[in-house]
């Protein structure tokens, strides 16, 4: 199992440490999940996100390569700017969800989950093959602050209260700050080159407002702000269109584009989609992952993505994929038996504060 | 006269006459975390040893409690479904789960005394 280079801290701030994607992480801190939740919503939160995977892409097809790989037109993507995609396989589905940041002209950083690491990168060079750009992956500690106060503690060490949300900058030679996050908090994602780790989080928890949160609190977090997660919520199976995500391809590019899977996707949308995801409110306790979904007839009719307790929202909440002419109608959670009514409901289930 | 007995999979059982009472112990709470929810069985329910008799529900995941000796749920800690926090707070006491009528008092002889259950968790 591998470790980040923030791992001394972790043990040294007693965390419970967990198997996440083949790496070593703190699951939860001596405050335990509920609390390391408000404090993000209430204070700043600091995340180490290392395991996440760090993909430079550059050369004078840097723009061309990226607007192959990913549903939009990279070449009018604004440097400094990032932007949520994803990478498609040839029938559509979800190979993985990423942000994208365009750093220069000729040079972009796709920023990958942790457990998709391999398929992306062997997917990344298959397709770099034909074009004329370097691929790097870069060795990077990167930590995640969010809440309220993570523009002024983070403020004292770079300016950054010029940034709207996606706005990302090189403050340093192997440093990048991106105004972005996966709690629904105003925030900043922040990598830097592994040696400097110990000494950036020392400081950042200097500030009393500053307090570690593991990956219990990270996903119920993401959670509450409706954030779909790779491997539960999305997976090769699983479009765009089913998963609510169409938003982030252009319009003119869902008819048809240069793409991968542009073709499937395209067809996808004339047929329509069979299943879609919704936000669930489950009645009293929580209802987890895989849980199946019935309708009045019992009739499974789709099933939980993702479940599980809020403690900003003080209650329950799921995300599912259902079928869509049931969506609408009145659905129950198969939990042993036992029939649990949910109610379908908007999402984010806590309304998200970036910096427009 | 009460008698305390554990199990390996961090259940207690404080037990007297026939009747005992179910929890799970400190160090299991410390692992689950903050506790949001308990699916406790009905009254009535018969449970053998091993059942799945209730499911706690932190932030982030369920966990089976499984029934550490066979018997009929005769009474719930109602408690607990206002506050499942009280697990946390005091696991081996006012958190109590359930209250059992044991069918077959020699299962007790299988399970840990204190002693054997903290060098289980030493």
């Amino acid at each position: 199992m591998k470790t980040t280079p923030f791992h001394e801290l972790h043990i040294a701030a007693e965390a419970k440490m967990g198997e996440f994607a083949n790496f070593n992480m703190p699951l939860f801190y001596s405050l335990g999940v509920m609390k390391e939740h408000l404090h993000t919503r209430e204070q700043a939160g600091l995340f180490d996100i290392s395991h996440m995977v760090h993909v430079q892409i550059s050369g004078a097809e840097a723009s061309k390569f990226i607007s192959r790989v990913c549903p939009y037109d990279a070449s009018s993507q604004t440097v400094g700017q990032a932007r949520y995609s994803y990478f498609l396989n040839e029938t559509a589905g979800i190979i993985d969800d990423l942000i994208v940041t365009r750093l220069a002209d000729d040079r972009f950083l796709i920023v990958a989950n942790a457990g998709c690491a391999e398929k992306d990168i062997a997917h990344i060079k298959n397709h770099a093959a034909e074009f004329n750009v370097i691929v790097d992956i870069l060795p990077r500690a990167f930590l995640a602050l969010q809440g309220p106060k993570a523009e002024d503690v983070l403020a004292q060490h770079f300016s950054v209260s010029h940034m709207a949300f996606l706005d990302a900058v090189e403050p340093e030679d192997g440093w990048l700050v991106s105004r972005s996050g996966y709690t629904g908090e105003d925030g900043f994602e922040i990598a830097m080159p592994p040696e400097k780790a110990i000494a950036f989080a020392n400081a950042l928890l200097s500030d009393e407002r500053v307090e570690w949160i593991g990956l219990g609190a990270r996903d119920s977090l993401r959670l509450e702000a409706g954030l779909p997660l790779y491997g539960q919520d999305l997976d090769e199976n699983t479009s765009p269109h089913e998963a609510g995500l169409l938003w982030a391809i252009p319009k003119e590019l869902r008819e048809g584009g240069g793409f991968v899977g542009a073709d499937a996707l395209a067809q996808k949308i004339v047929v329509g989609r069979t299943r879609m995801r919704i936000g669930l409110v489950p009645d009293g306790r929580p209802v987890r992952g895989g849980t199946d979904l019935k309708n009045t007839n019992g009739e499974t009719i789709g099933t939980v993505t993702s479940g599980g307790f809020g403690p900003s929202l003080g209650g329950p909440m799921a995300l599912a994929l259902v079928e869509v002419a049931a969506a609408d109608a009145s659905i129950f959670a198969d939990v042993r038996g036992k029939l649990i009514p949910m109610e379908r409901t908007k999402t984010p289930f806590v309304p998200h504060s970036y910096k427009r | 006269m009460t008698k305390i007995y554990f199990t390996d999979e961090h259940e207690w059982l404080k037990v007297d006459g026939d009747v005992a009472t179910v929890g799970i112990t400190n160090h299991a709470q410390e692992q689950l975390g903050d506790l949001v929810f308990v699916d406790l069985p009905d009254i009535g329910t018969t449970l053998e040893q091993g059942d799945d008799g209730v499911v706690v529900e932190s932030v982030k995941a369920a966990s089976d409690v499984y029934a550490p000796a066979s018997g009929e749920v005769t009474e719930v800690n109602e408690a607990l479904s206002a506050d499942a926090s009280i697990v946390n707070a005091n696991a081996e006491g006012d958190g109590w789960l359930y209250k059992m009528k044991l069918s077959d008092p020699t299962q007790l002889e299988e399970l840990l005394d204190i002693d054997g259950y903290k060098s289980l968790i030493s």
